[in-house]
């Protein structure tokens, strides 16, 4: 089909801290360099910030680089950390603060602010903006436009006004474009979906250990007062998760008396009865949590995947005509839980790469091996390196053994411990048969702490146009029923924080698979860890999805 | 024919808005903000008068903080002519805003304006019917069908019940239903083309209108929470419930 088409210099898909950075990188050092280059950002969110979704503390290393006047611009930095207090949760009531001296080097947070990701992203597309870049929200990136070479060329938007048979809806149907570009950089964050497929094509995971990833699931409550101590930032773990299904809680004292506080729990746990969605619910009713929240009223809601491989699951970032940037190569150092000073690093050393290379009269189309090397001589990747292990230690030899040797590694040597840790074990092929796995009986909600899963996904705003092709594919249609629901009691129904999967008894009394797709808070789990991997994950129409305030 | 319309920045209907602590207002810190979608229902139409050759230019005009700009360049992407901001920052009612719309209908002096038939943050359903008493125009609210000819507009206004169809002598304002028409999706040639179509940004006092309000807004309050359902075992019980819990029967 011949499609309509524009040209640009870059085109950046995804207009999180990876893709904003990159954008207003790549005008900076155009403007240096006296070169005219266009750049455009494409994000499917109806607005900026509308899909982001993080903690957040965030580190300013990579943004002191990108605007060292941050301040005098107004970026939305307004809370420094004053404090870290850990906890190792023993039960539902029970708990140690861990004294600062034994807490490993990485989870300390001076210097660091507490902030909404999705507001600084919001700050750095006026930046952006500014700086001559165009940004359109409410446009998914369906596809990455390759030749017959097996050159990225840019992308193709997807269709809008297509009804749920795929066929075009009278008056409405307006045509996805190319949308051309001597490089494309990909910056979907966390399994991106073209990230995804671009990985499989150039075998780009060759020489990398699998991914690992987390699903984090957050609320942000507005506290009383009396309660709030602005700056204060709390980690916990142990329970209610468990070395077998691991995972950890933050608690971040925001300004206005509001707080945001998640659970993320390990994608590769082995018990499929497991519901991250209820493990969050019953969390906030330990004594830790229970005496800030208690009072409170909840503001938002929402869910989002976390990929914590780091280095040794990182794959080649580069193809010929492009590059993964941020999460959607993996760039989160997890021994930090921090993945938004990385992306954004990544994403401006890719960008001045790419200014590089056309200085040099490069034509786009080639690898951008200078973003590679740039990127191994960066505090970037010095910083993944110190915390290669991290993850892997937890894995392998539990919270408290693993903890210890995390102490050992990031404190006395810095992280350069000479070994290195792997662990290839996918986190779909994690899980144990449903009959060999304690079940789990979840308090019901008491609706001033915990709620159900519906009222919850109400806060998200989340909404998708009723009548378009459901954008969660499966391969096999008949792998739910037929080997999901009897070997794992088919997880979906319950590792999806949006309620989207559902095994419902028709009138007949034959069971049949049920997708809410509109429920979609675009967090990707399903595409992770479904066991039989037969979910795929698809842009819905533009501006479908979350519409996150300040999460 | 020269067609105004009337846009307003709301905020979106996906979100769910929240009531501040204090009781003053809704809170609009962080929350995303849209086009009215009565508001895109009669520029939809006002395009779709344009494609049909009845209508010759198709402004759009907007009364609001300069943030309403965004909401005027997607009704330009969605095929509007040019754009018109009186921009305020202050909290206007339904009168303000009609005199200010009133004031751009005397420059404009389009044939026939169309507005939504009520905000989706407010609800207040006076600005259309207060613009019409005051520059005299005919009114059709609340309007399904609009057929332009012979120097009147047909227009067929959803009442209780049915359906009424009405003529209106030019120039008329016409305020809209859900049921006009559903208004198409800005495609991303036209959103780049909308930025370079013009925008005028006026002053209420460049207009020389006074934008005093008569109302106060008091106190604003959520709806009171349900309260949540209980599972009887028997009829009985029910019956007992009803009876000396609930006192309904
Ligand atoms: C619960 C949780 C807590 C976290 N806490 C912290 C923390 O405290 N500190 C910290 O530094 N980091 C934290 N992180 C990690 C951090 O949020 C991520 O590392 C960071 O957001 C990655 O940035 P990114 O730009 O690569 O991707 P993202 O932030 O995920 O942004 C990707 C953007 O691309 C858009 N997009 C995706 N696909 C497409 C497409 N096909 N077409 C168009 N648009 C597309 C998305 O809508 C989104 O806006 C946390 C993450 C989670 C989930
Ligand atoms: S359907 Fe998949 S991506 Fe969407 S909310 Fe559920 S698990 Fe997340």
């Amino acid at each position: 089909m011949q499609r309509e088409y524009m040209e640009f210099d870059v085109v950046i898909v995804g207009a999180g801290p990876a893709g904003l950075s990159a954008a207003c990188r790549l005008k900076q050092k155009a403007v240096e360099a006296g070169q005219e280059l266009s750049v455009c950002v494409v994000e499917k969110g109806s607005e900026v910030g509308a899909h982001i979704l993080s903690g957040a503390v965030f580190e300013p290393r990579a943004l002191n680089e990108l605007f060292p006047d941050w301040q005098a611009l107004g970026a939305p930095l307004n809370t420094p950390v004053k404090r870290d207090d850990i906890y190792l949760l023993k039960s539902d009531a029970a708990a140690t603060k861990i004294p600062d001296f034994a807490v490993p080097k990485t989870m300390h947070n001076e210097g660091n602010y507490i902030i909404s990701l999705g507001n600084l992203c919001r700050w750095l597309a006026q930046q952006a903006e500014n700086l001559g870049v165009e940004i359109y929200p409410g446009f998914a990136a369906q596809q990455a436009l390759i030749d017959e070479q097996g050159v990225v060329r840019g992308i193709v938007t997807g269709d809008l006004g297509v009804d749920h048979e795929g066929k075009p809806k009278d008056g409405l149907y307006t045509p996805g474009m190319e949308l051309r570009a001597k490089y494309t950089l990909f910056a979907e964050g966390c399994r991106g979906h073209i990230g995804k497929q671009l990985i499989k094509q150039y075998r780009l995971d060759a020489n990398a250990d699998a991914q690992h990833y987390g699903i984090g699931i957050k609320e942000l409550w507005e506290i009383d007062p009396a309660r709030h101590e602005q700056g204060l930032v709390v980690h916990t773990a142990g329970w209610p998760l468990n070395d077998e299904n691991p995972g950890g809680s933050f608690l971040y004292h925001l300004e206005n008396n509001q707080v945001v506080v998640g659970l993320i729990v390990d994608l590769s746990y082995s018990n499929p009865h497991l519901s991250p969605f209820d493990e969050f619910q019953r969390y906030k009713h330990h004594p830790v949590i229970r005496q800030y929240l208690e009072g409170g009223k909840r503001i938002s809601y929402g869910a989002r995947a976390i990929c914590k491989g780091g280095l040794n699951s990182l794959p080649k970032m580069v193809f010929p005509g492009g590059a993964l940037i941020g999460c959607d190569a993996g760039t989160l150092n997890f021994a930090k839980i921090k993945g938004s000073h990385t992306a954004m690093k990544s994403g401006m050393l890719a960008a001045e790469a790419i200014v590089e290379a056309l200085a040099v009269g490069r034509e786009g189309g080639d690898e951008l091996h200078n973003y590679v090397k740039a990127f191994e001589d960066s505090w970037l990747y010095d910083e993944l390196y110190r915390s290669r292990n991290f993850g892997a230690a937890m894995h392998k030899f539990g919270a408290i053994l693993g903890g210890a040797f995390n102490f050992v590694d990031q404190n006395l040597f810095g992280g350069k411990i000479p070994l290195t840790l792997h662990d290839n074990k996918p986190d779909h092929a994690c899980l144990k048969p449903a009959a060999q796995s304690p079940k789990i009986d979840y308090p019901k909600p008491d609706g001033k702490l915990s709620f159900d899963k519906l009222s919850s996904v109400f806060l998200s705003n989340t909404n998708h146009e009723e009548d378009q092709p459901c954008h969660l594919q499966l391969i096999d249609p008949n792998i739910p029923l037929a080997r999901n629901l009897p070997l794992y009691d088919e997880p979906a129904q319950r590792y999806c924080p949006a309620g989207v999967y559902e095994i419902v008894t028709q009138e007949s009394g034959e069971k049949k698979f049920q997708i809410n797709a509109q429920n979609c808070v675009h967090c990707k789990t399903c595409d992770i860890k479904d066991p039989a991997q037969n979910i795929t994950w698809m842009t819905p129409e533009g501006t479908g999805g979350p519409t996150y305030p300040n999460m | 024919m020269k067609v105004l319309v009337a846009v307003k920045r709301v905020v979106d209907y996906n979100v769910k808005v929240r009531v501040k602590a204090d009781n003053s207002g809704v809170d609009l810190a962080n929350v995303k903000m849209a086009m009215n979608p009565f508001c895109e229902i009669a520029v939809e139409e006002a395009v779709r008068l344009k494609e049909k050759g009845i209508a010759s230019e198709v402004v759009v005009v907007s009364v609001g903080a300069n943030a309403a700009q965004e909401q005027l360049r997607t009704a330009l992407a969605l095929g509007a002519d040019r754009a018109v901001l009186v921009e305020s920052n202050d909290e206007l009612g339904s009168l303000a805003i009609a005199k200010l719309l009133k004031a751009v209908v005397d420059k404009e002096q389009p044939q026939l304006v169309i507005t939504g038939k009520q905000a989706i943050d407010s609800d207040n359903n006076q600005t259309g019917q207060m613009l019409a008493a005051l520059t005299g125009f005919a009114q059709g609210t609340f309007a399904s069908k609009i057929e332009i000819a012979d120097g009147k507009a047909n227009v067929t206004r959803e009442i209780d019940g049915g359906l009424q169809t009405v003529a209106l002598k030019l120039p008329a304002i016409v305020t809209t239903d859900l049921r006009l028409n559903e208004p198409r999706y800005a495609s991303l040639p036209n959103i780049m083309k909308a930025k370079k179509k013009p925008l005028d940004v006026l002053t209420p006092e460049a207009l020389g209108v006074s934008t005093a309000s008569t109302v106060k807004t008091l106190k604003v309050e959520a709806p009171a929470t349900r309260q949540a359902g209980i599972k009887v075992k028997s009829v009985a019980e029910l019956v007992e419930k009803l009876k000396n819990e609930a006192k309904v029967i």
